[in-house]
């Protein structure tokens, strides 16, 4: 840098240049600030859980109270079952509304719709799961993983749906007029050029309620309500990891702690090994590009 | 200096009256009308955009039209292919005919079909290969094949030929469409558009995010395409309507306000508005 130059004003340079400094080091602390917390679960749930960690804890059930040993194997898959059924509910329903409000967003409907749903992401997932405990545990007469499921999905919907929508608005007007000017009518617009267009960023969003829903244990609390065997069937009872290391932290026993330290381990690693996954599969070549 | 010798010596074979507005109809003549509009107005909530527009355009011609900012050019041209349609507030009036035919009898989707359009700034679709771009008009429309039985390879390689864009991607058509440069990207877009086989194209300032080498290059394609196509093109340089255009129409504030040979236009013009919009003395 040349601060030789007669038009810089060297004073002025030098206080631009502290006050460039100060804010720098401030985003840099922020940055720190953030990334901390999440490093620190990480080796914390890792340190504490790793102990009981072993090929038990994937493929026994729970053992009973005062033995050791056992696992987790019918809460991982339960959880599995539960987003997956969470997920086919709620990632359609969501994209689509999404797609609605960001299309025909005219329309008053639309605009109700947007409100409705901005509110529904505001409801405490608690409320979630009591809505669902009404609707299905109490006219099927027991809890089961459908009604789980389906809070689960519910939970989801507002996510998914206001992440389409924003990223829908970020592509670009001019590149509906160009499909559309082809003779492509619109549906196949909205289909194979906008959703398409926006993907990347919308599946980042299912991503996003896809770990959201795997960690809630509220909604499951009355709905799923958990079980200490397998369970194959989708409308009964149904373990899920959340609810499992629920019960076992609030418990009295120290194998029981541990385990519950291991759920959560793999509770992360389980979100952190779809989110990978999901990611390379709709891998697009062209992304990044929007 | 070429084009324009070119250019004055097609005017014969022209064959336009001075007075275009004049509305003697006879049959020769009115199925030489590629587009005609008769009182086309459009509103936008209760802005009037455009007013009472009567304009032919014949078939293989290039028909510019200019006039200063906000004058309603693109208005009009987008009216055409009904792109107004994505606007809920605009509201169109009058009558639209596509080679004589109105347009309220066509499908909106054929009618884009017949229409095709170029927009200002290239947009091809970024999430599509070169070779994509070029085929997603009939890959979207459906068609495995065009009419006339060609693959998709043959009519993408074609096309891209006919934009001039074969030499400089024909080693990377699978390469990302972003990856080319403005001017390309918009060669890439007339590559696309004709390639759904328009009979009129239209364009929306197709140069005016472009450098002068590739403004060059799309204008001669104008040029080019006339024998096939019949094109309509807004722009707010006046050069470039000399250059390219056999008749210019000029707006100014929603109303045509003269339409002839391009020519007579720059160099003697009726109205006194165009006199001082052509010389520079607004807009």
């Amino acid at each position: 840098m040349t601060t030789n130059s007669i038009l810089i004003n060297p004073v002025n340079l030098k206080k631009r240049k502290i006050i460039n400094s100060v804010m720098l080091a401030l985003c840099i602390v922020a940055a720190i600030i953030t990334i901390i917390p999440l490093i620190y679960i990480f080796f914390y749930t890792t340190q504490s859980g790793i102990s009981a960690l072993n090929i038990d804890f994937f493929t026994q059930l729970p053992m009973p109270v005062g033995e050791v040993g056992g696992g987790m194997a019918n809460a991982i898959v339960g959880s599995l079952v539960l987003v997956g059924i969470g997920a086919v509910m709620g990632i359609p329903i969501g994209i689509m509304t999404g797609i609605y409000i960001s299309e025909y967003s005219k329309s008053i409907v639309a605009t109700f719709v947007k409100f409705i749903t901005d509110i529904l992401s505001g409801i405490p997932s608690i409320i979630i799961g009591i809505f669902a405990y009404g609707v299905i545990v109490i006219p099927m007469q027991r809890f089961s993983a459908l009604a789980g499921g389906f809070a689960l999905g519910i939970l989801m919907i507002p996510t998914v749906t206001k992440i389409t929508e924003e990223m829908l608005k970020l592509v670009p007007q001019s590149l509906r007029e160009a499909s559309l000017a082809l003779g492509v009518s619109r549906w196949k617009t909205t289909l194979r050029i906008v959703l398409k267009t926006a993907s990347p960023g919308i599946i980042t969003g299912v991503l996003l309620a896809i770990a959201r829903a795997a960690g809630e244990t509220a909604p499951l609390l009355f709905t799923s309500f958990g079980n200490s065997y397998w369970q194959t069937r989708i409308d009964y009872p149904m373990a899920s990891l959340p609810v499992q290391i629920f019960n076992y932290a609030i418990s009295p026993y120290d194998d029981w702690h541990r385990q519950a330290w291991a759920g959560a381990f793999v509770l992360i690693f389980l979100v952190f090994t779809v989110n990978l996954i999901v990611r390379i599969v709709t891998r697009n070549k062209f992304s990044g590009s929007l | 200096m070429e084009k324009t010798d070119k250019l004055s010596d097609k005017e014969d074979v022209l064959e336009i009256e001075d007075d275009i507005e004049e509305s003697e109809i006879s049959p020769e003549k009115e199925s030489k009308n590629a587009v005609r509009t008769i009182n086309l107005s459009v509103y936008f909530d209760e802005r009037i955009a455009i007013e009472n527009i009567n304009l032919k355009v014949k078939k293989n011609t290039v028909t510019a039209i200019i006039g200063p900012s906000g004058c309603g050019k693109s208005t009009f041209l987008r009216s055409l292919n009904l792109m107004h349609d994505m606007t809920p507030k605009a509201r169109m009036f009058g009558e639209i005919l596509i080679h004589n035919e109105n347009i309220i009898n066509f499908n909106t989707v054929d009618l884009r079909k017949k229409v095709g359009m170029v927009f200002q700034k290239p947009n091809p679709f970024p999430t599509m290969s070169i070779y994509d771009n070029v085929a997603s008009g009939l890959k979207l429309n459906g068609s495995g094949k065009s009419a006339d039985g060609e693959s998709i390879t043959e009519i993408v390689e074609k096309n891209l030929k006919y934009s001039g864009l074969w030499e400089e991607v024909k080693d990377r058509l699978k390469a990302p469409a972003l990856s080319l440069s403005g001017g390309q990207q918009q060669r890439l877009c007339i590559a696309r558009t004709i390639a759904v086989k328009p009979e009129i194209i239209l364009m929306d300032e197709p140069t005016s995010a472009l450098d002068p080498i590739s403004t060059s290059k799309v204008e001669e394609l104008i040029y080019n395409f006339k024998k096939h196509y019949t094109i309509i093109i807004v722009t707010h340089n006046m050069q470039q309507a000399a250059r390219v255009s056999d008749l210019t129409a000029f707006l100014y504030l929603g109303k045509l306000i003269e339409y002839s040979k391009t020519r007579r236009m720059f160099t003697n013009p009726k109205n006194h508005l165009t006199e001082d919009y052509v010389t520079g003395k607004f807009g």
